[in-house]
């Protein structure tokens, strides 16, 4: 292994980089847009869910009820005086979420009354939300009630015998933006590193200088390593770029050590731009690296990583596949570090298969590169 | 004692499939010789160099280059040759002199002579003046000598040139050979394939090569005498016509 010879690629590669303005302004402009879109665009929040009350009893008890809707931040009361139609009308036009029928009868019935909830089910994750949210009011109302009855009645001070008291550990507002933007980190250094990647090895084939470089001296690993340096610069400008950002413009609260970050990142990019290599050696077409990287790193990093998706949810047999996607171990990493603070202690195992996975794909591009030419 | 040849070919075989590219070749190239290769297209010239230069493994036979097994040791043939392959191959985003660097680089040129060689390769090119535009630019000329310059920065024992010349204009190929003459002046082994029958006659040998095999080789003058022929083309030409009589 030869420094001088991995020094030399670096240099020449590097200046592909800088005399290409594609690629140049890809490894500027993808993060860029990577992080206003998901940083700012996506939420997974649910607040101010639409709603449509239809009050036929139109009694003290009743606007208790809807007060209590219009008290909390989680409901927008469009409407208290509805109808069928007019909430059947909100749901089909996508206008409400859901619409509360309250029946004539409530102030009678209440000692075993029932209210009714219409609910859009066509977006069934906001759906299942709003019913926990309905569900939970219309019990609190319930629960209040029964106890000033029950006060009314014995003349006594009636608690509730259990209640939960939550705390929220980490990220305690619950703000979605605070675990996508450093999720996304992964998914933008692994689109990044497919990209830039894809282009690196398939021109060489291309225009010959491939032979020239078996000719000489240079070994395949000293011919990666130089072309990965290389890379590894802009990657790391990139991940830096990120980590700025997301502390910064979307306050995300970084809790945990910056040399663990570092490092993992590190190990993280060694991998990711492996893997474009060896994609760009095993074509030896810049078209298909490129839609083969591309497709090959963005998409698992993006669904199968934990980013937005909880990989718990998932069924079996695609959580097994997920062990063997890198991008899961440095979502979770980046996690643990930004929301939770905790390092090494808690994460060897995530540092170590990605390392583990470095290696071996590195291992492999390498192999891709030893000179077979016919 | 004699010194040992440069190149050493043994019963050489190389086959690609059924197609036999190189069929049983042995030949020796001493030090210091201008040894050409001629023959027209697909004849194995430039599979046989590729065998040479450690590009290709043979499916028989036995080659040495500088007295290195071509097939055991292609590490250390590497590093004494320098090679040129037919087609262009350089970098041309980059600048005449970042090419250079990039080549000295990865031949391992050691530091202190660096800038020295980088001197004697500008010179010898005749690109001192144009040391800094980008190499995709020059004329296909300049772009062939600076190939050369490139493969000459770590001062190889052997030089191994595929069609060097092919795509230049006459002027060009003439100043380029005189660059090849200089070079075996100071003791560079040269092994040359053209299909220019003119350069033949700037090599101390020559070997025809026809359908894969080497079917004459000798100094274009014994060539000339012994069959009454002007040129090498019409040395050419007339091997040729023996070997397919010989065959048909």
């Amino acid at each position: 292994m030869s420094f001088r010879r991995i020094r030399a690629v670096f240099r020449k590669e590097f200046l592909h980089i800088v005399r290409d303005p594609r690629s140049l302004g890809m490894a500027l402009l993808i993060p860029i847009l990577m992080l206003g879109l998901f940083g700012y665009a996506l939420s997974l929040d649910v607040n101010h869910l639409p709603a449509i009350i239809y009050d036929q009893d139109n009694s003290p008890a009743s606007r208790d009820l809807i007060q209590a809707f219009q008290g909390s931040t989680y409901f927008d009361v469009r409407s208290v005086s509805g109808d069928y139609p007019s909430i059947e009308k909100g749901i089909n036009s996508n206008k409400i979420v859901f619409g509360l029928v309250i029946p004539p009868d409530f102030t009678r019935l209440l000692e075993g009354g029932n209210v009714q909830v219409l609910l859009d089910g066509s977006d069934s994750n906001t759906a299942s939300i709003a019913m926990a949210y309905v569900t939970t009011v219309v019990n609190l109302y319930a629960l209040e009630r029964t106890a000033q009855r029950l006060d009314q009645r014995t003349g006594m001070h009636v608690k509730p015998l259990t209640e939960a008291q939550v705390r929220v550990w980490y990220n305690n507002d619950l703000k979605s933006r605070n675990f996508i933007v450093p999720g996304l980190i992964p998914v933008i250094l692994m689109i990044i590193a497919a990209l830039l990647t894809s282009l690196c090895i398939a021109p060489e084939w291309e225009n010959g200088t491939m032979e020239q470089l078996l000719s000489t001296p240079i070994r395949p690993t000293e011919l990666l390593l130089g072309k990965l340096s290389a890379f590894f610069v802009l990657g790391a400008a990139d991940t830096v770029m990120s980590l700025l950002a997301a502390v910064f413009l979307f306050n995300v609260p970084l809790k945990g050590s910056l040399a663990f970050l570092g490092l993992s990142s590190f190990i993280f990019l060694f991998g990711a731009l492996s893997w474009g290599i060896f994609i760009s050696a095993a074509t030896k077409s810049q078209l298909i690296a490129y839609q083969v990287g591309l497709l090959s790193s963005f998409l698992p990093a993006f669904l199968l990583s934990g980013f937005i998706y909880a990989v718990d949810n998932m069924p079996t047999v695609i959580r097994f596949i997920t062990n063997f996607i890198p991008a899961k171990y440095y979502v979770t990493i980046m996690k643990g570090i930004f929301l939770k603070g905790v390092g090494m202690k808690v994460m060897w195992l995530e540092l170590l298969w990605l390392t583990v996975y470095a290696v071996i794909i590195f291992t492999l591009a390498v192999s891709k590169m030893k000179p077979k030419i016919a | 004692m004699p010194e040992p040849d440069a190149v050493v070919i043994d019963k050489l075989v190389k086959r690609f499939g059924t197609f036999v590219a190189v069929d049983n070749v042995s030949l020796r190239v001493a030090k210091g010789e201008i040894f050409g290769f001629l023959g027209p297209n697909g004849a194995g010239k430039s599979t046989t160099i590729r065998i040479l230069c450690g590009l290709l493994g043979p499916t028989s036979g036995q080659a040495t280059v500088s007295g290195f097994d071509v097939a055991t040791q292609p590490e250390l043939v590497k590093r004494s040759i320098g090679y040129m392959s037919q087609k262009f191959s350089l970098y041309g985003d980059l600048t005449v002199e970042e090419n250079l660097d990039f080549f000295s680089g990865i031949y391992g040129v050691p530091k202190e002579r660096r800038e020295e060689r980088k001197s004697f390769a500008l010179r010898m090119a005749n690109l001192e003046e144009r040391r800094g535009e980008l190499t995709g630019q020059l004329p296909g000329g300049w772009k062939q000598r600076l190939a050369l310059g490139c493969a000459i920065l770590h001062e190889p024992p052997i030089l191994f040139l595929d069609e060097p010349t092919s795509g230049v204009d006459p002027i060009a190929r003439r100043s380029f050979w005189d660059l090849i003459y200089d070079l075996s002046a100071g003791g560079q082994t040269i092994f040359v394939t053209t299909h220019y029958m003119d350069e033949a006659e700037y090599c101390h040998r020559v070997a025809l090569m026809y359908k894969g095999k080497v079917i004459a080789l000798d100094t274009p003058r014994a060539f000339k005498q012994r069959l009454g022929a002007k040129s090498m083309e019409e040395v050419f030409i007339n091997e040729i016509e023996r070997q397919e009589a010989a065959t048909a």
